[in-house]
């Protein structure tokens, strides 16, 4: 025994739902097979429902009067044939086109991909793909790009409340008592990076007293010679890179970079340098200043501070820089904070020579005292091989007289 | 808006240009007396009358001849070809004349005649009754061809083909007649021949497909939302010449296409479709472009499960899209 179904049969080619008018058998009732069961109604023919099989109705599922689409079941038999083995289904045996499962697709990329990552000057191997084999999708990479985006409005966003007027203004805030700057592409990139350095680098700071009484005393001797001589001027800051230069060479950690998983340390010291215009701020680089004479700094410190005031510094002044060393005392700053240069691992700001009252053996003297001020990235760096750094600098400093300094 | 089935759609848009435009007449086997063997053209006889809605005897080489040479004389004849698969014995009408009369006369005769047929299987109608014939015209310049897959464009189509000047052949689903329903004015209207339309807005997947497989395409999307994937469907509706803008268009929307007709694969519609993308949408595609079509064999078989096996339905479909969506 077995209850069988009976379907709305497709009565005609283009028809697709039939309407039962009358049922000509009743549940209970015995019906054999081909007895007619039921009247149909289509758009194009009337016609009767023959049963498929003998046996006794079960249920009526459709009402007289009532339209179903071609294959709904409209009534059920009990039989007491053996139930008809279903017809297997034909498997569709479509051929594979696309690869299989467990096929790497990492480094597979669609030309859509590799278009949009070019582009937007993307790295790939830094999305993780969400499609078949780890395959990097278009959507994939869209989504990171809109994340890349969102990220850098909301840094922006950032860097520009802190820069936002105090509550207080707000009191007067009439238009005409404030000014609308618009942000240059260069102020902007400062932005960028100022607070992308603040945010990533946990800053430490130190600071150092340095004599530098014999330096200045030199320096006074030789500047007017050196610059009818050369033709530019022997700076101050000449002598601090270099001595920086020397200090790093001694200290190589100063002279590297984080990089999450390593930290990398660089052979060459190039030695950023800030060069401030009106408003605008640069950092080309002194490229091995540890291979370059005091004259030689001298020269370049002054070939590319021109260059930036007058707008005409190229990539590569600007770039490959390891350790920055920033002239603050120039505007007569005797403290400073510096934020570090990123991605270096320190900077250092060189304050403003001031003449100071100074203790030496119970005596009182009169002395060219100037601070130094280091920011270092902790996650690099600490405070003890810092420290040897800047006592080692000071030293270079204090023994730069007459008797040890070579110009050229 | 009243709701109508496809095939009163194509009924509203005959009657209503028989109505506008004394020169439209319409000929084929059956269609008079006995409103066709589908009842496209019912009621027409009895409205206009033995002169403009003729019986003719069971040869379609003159069904399209008689057409050529009275559209050629100033009237817009509208042919019917019972069944799509009989179209055979008047293609060398309808290739080597109709299709060239423009060209060959430099432009001084014209042929405006419509030739309707129904087409495709799911209709238990075997070998001579379920034939998709639109490859054999699309590469025939000259020739419009158009199919459309709702009710509503059905009437605004068949309208701007009765008033096209030149050739169209027009191919109805024949299980899409009863099948489909949806509202269609009764007011003029006409939709341009050789446009497509996006029949729905997605981003995962394009569907590019035409007639009643942009019904079954709908119905996958519609499932296939729950598993959150959001397709994006192109309906051709002509199929020639194709709208290659549209086209491109909706490849680049997803990057990832498919492409579904009932037909055989090889040389199909769609061949020229992945054609198309592939020479212009390049650097935009994320998958290879998939075709989801009939097999190539000779016909559509008589057996149910034969039949079934041919014909694409909602899951192939919906199979299909997942595969796509997922690479």
């Amino acid at each position: 025994m077995a209850v069988e179904q009976i379907v709305m049969p497709q009565l005609g080619e283009s028809v697709t739902e039939g309407t039962i008018i009358k049922w000509l058998v009743t549940p209970g009732e015995k019906v054999n097979k081909y007895q007619p069961l039921a009247e149909v109604l289509t758009d194009k023919v009337t016609a009767e429902v023959p049963s498929s099989y003998s046996g006794i109705v079960k249920e009526l599922l459709v009402e007289e009067g009532q339209t179903v689409p071609v294959g709904t079941v409209i009534c059920s038999i009990t039989t007491i044939e053996i139930g008809k083995k279903e017809v297997n289904q034909l498997q569709a045996d479509e051929p594979k086109v696309m690869l299989r499962e467990n096929v790497d697709m990492k480094t597979r990329f669609s030309p859509v991909v590799l278009r949009l990552a070019r582009e937007h000057g993307i790295d790939l191997s830094k999305i993780k793909g969400t499609g078949r084999g780890g395959r990097i999708t278009r959507k994939d990479i869209l989504k990171y790009i809109k994340a890349e985006e969102e990220r850098k409005e909301s840094e922006m966003t950032m860097s520009l409340t802190e820069v936002e007027p105090p509550q207080s203004v707000q009191a007067f805030s009439t238009e005409d008592r404030m000014r609308e700057i618009p942000v240059t592409p260069v102020r902007r990139t400062i932005a960028h990076n100022m607070v992308r350095s603040k945010q990533e680098i946990p800053h430490a700071w130190m600071m150092v007293e340095v004599d530098v009484t014999e330096l200045v005393k030199y320096r006074e001797q030789i500047k007017d010679a050196f610059l009818k001589k050369e033709g530019f001027p022997l700076t101050y800051f000449a002598f601090f890179v270099k001595a920086c230069a020397q200090a790093l060479k001694e200290y190589p950690i100063l002279n590297s970079e984080w990089q999450g998983e390593k930290i990398i340390q660089k052979k060459d010291i190039n030695i950023s340098i800030a060069v401030a215009s009106e408003n605008e701020l640069f950092v080309p680089v002194i490229k091995n200043a540890d291979e370059k004479s005091i004259k030689g700094i001298a020269r370049e410190i002054y070939e590319l501070a021109n260059k930036a005031r007058s707008g005409q510094l190229r990539p590569e002044d600007v770039q490959g820089g390891t350790f920055t060393v920033n002239n603050t005392g120039s505007f007569g700053s005797v403290q400073s904070m510096g934020i570090i240069n990123y991605p270096q691992a320190a900077i250092l700001q060189v304050e403003a020579i001031v003449k100071r009252p100074v203790v030496i053996n119970n005596g009182i003297f009169i002395r060219d005292i100037v601070n130094l001020c280091l920011s270092i990235d902790h996650r690099v760096l600490d405070g003890l091989i810092s420290g040897r750094f800047l006592q080692r600098l000071k030293e270079i400093l204090e023994n730069m007289r007459e008797e040890t300094i070579t110009i050229y | 808006m009243p709701v109508v089935s496809y095939i009163e759609a194509v009924n509203m848009a005959l009657e209503e240009e028989m109505k506008q435009d004394p020169k439209v007449f319409i000929l084929g086997e059956d269609v008079g007396v006995k409103g066709g063997v589908f009842k496209a053209t019912a009621g027409l006889y009895e409205k206009f009358g033995e002169n403009r809605v003729i019986d003719t005897p069971l040869t379609e080489s003159a069904i399209v001849g008689v057409a050529i040479g009275a559209a050629m004389y100033g009237l817009r004849p509208v042919s019917e070809i019972q069944f799509a698969d009989f179209i055979m014995p008047a293609v060398n009408q309808i290739i080597s004349e109709a299709a060239r009369i423009r060209y060959r006369s430099n432009n001084d005769w014209q042929c405006p005649i419509v030739i309707r047929a129904p087409y495709g299987g799911g209709v238990h109608g075997g070998l001579y009754h379920s034939q998709s014939v639109e490859a054999i015209f699309a590469n025939q310049p000259g020739l419009k061809i158009v199919m459309p897959s709702t009710p509503y464009d059905a009437k605004g189509l068949l309208k701007a083909a009765i008033r096209d000047d030149d050739p169209v052949l027009f191919f109805e689903h024949k299980r899409a007649y009863r099948l489909l329903k949806g509202e269609v004015p009764e007011e003029d209207y006409v939709i341009p021949i050789g446009k497509a339309d996006v029949k729905r807005e997605g981003d995962d997947v394009t569907v590019i497909t035409y007639g009643l497989c942009v019904h079954l395409a709908m119905e996958a999307a519609r499932k296939l939302i729950a598993e959150g994937i959001s397709v994006h469907i192109l309906d051709l509706r002509t199929v020639y010449p194709l709208d290659q803008e549209a086209i491109i268009k909706a490849a680049e929307k997803t990057g990832k296409v498919l492409l579904v007709t009932e037909d055989n694969k090889e040389g199909s519609v769609m061949s020229e479709v992945a054609a198309i993308i592939a020479e212009h949408a390049l650097f935009d595609l994320d998958a290879p472009i998939k075709r989801l079509c009939g097999p190539d064999v000779p016909a559509m078989p008589y057996a149910p499960t034969l039949e079934k096996h041919f014909l694409i339905n909602t899951e192939k479909i919906e199979r299909a899209i997942r595969e796509l969506a997922e690479f």
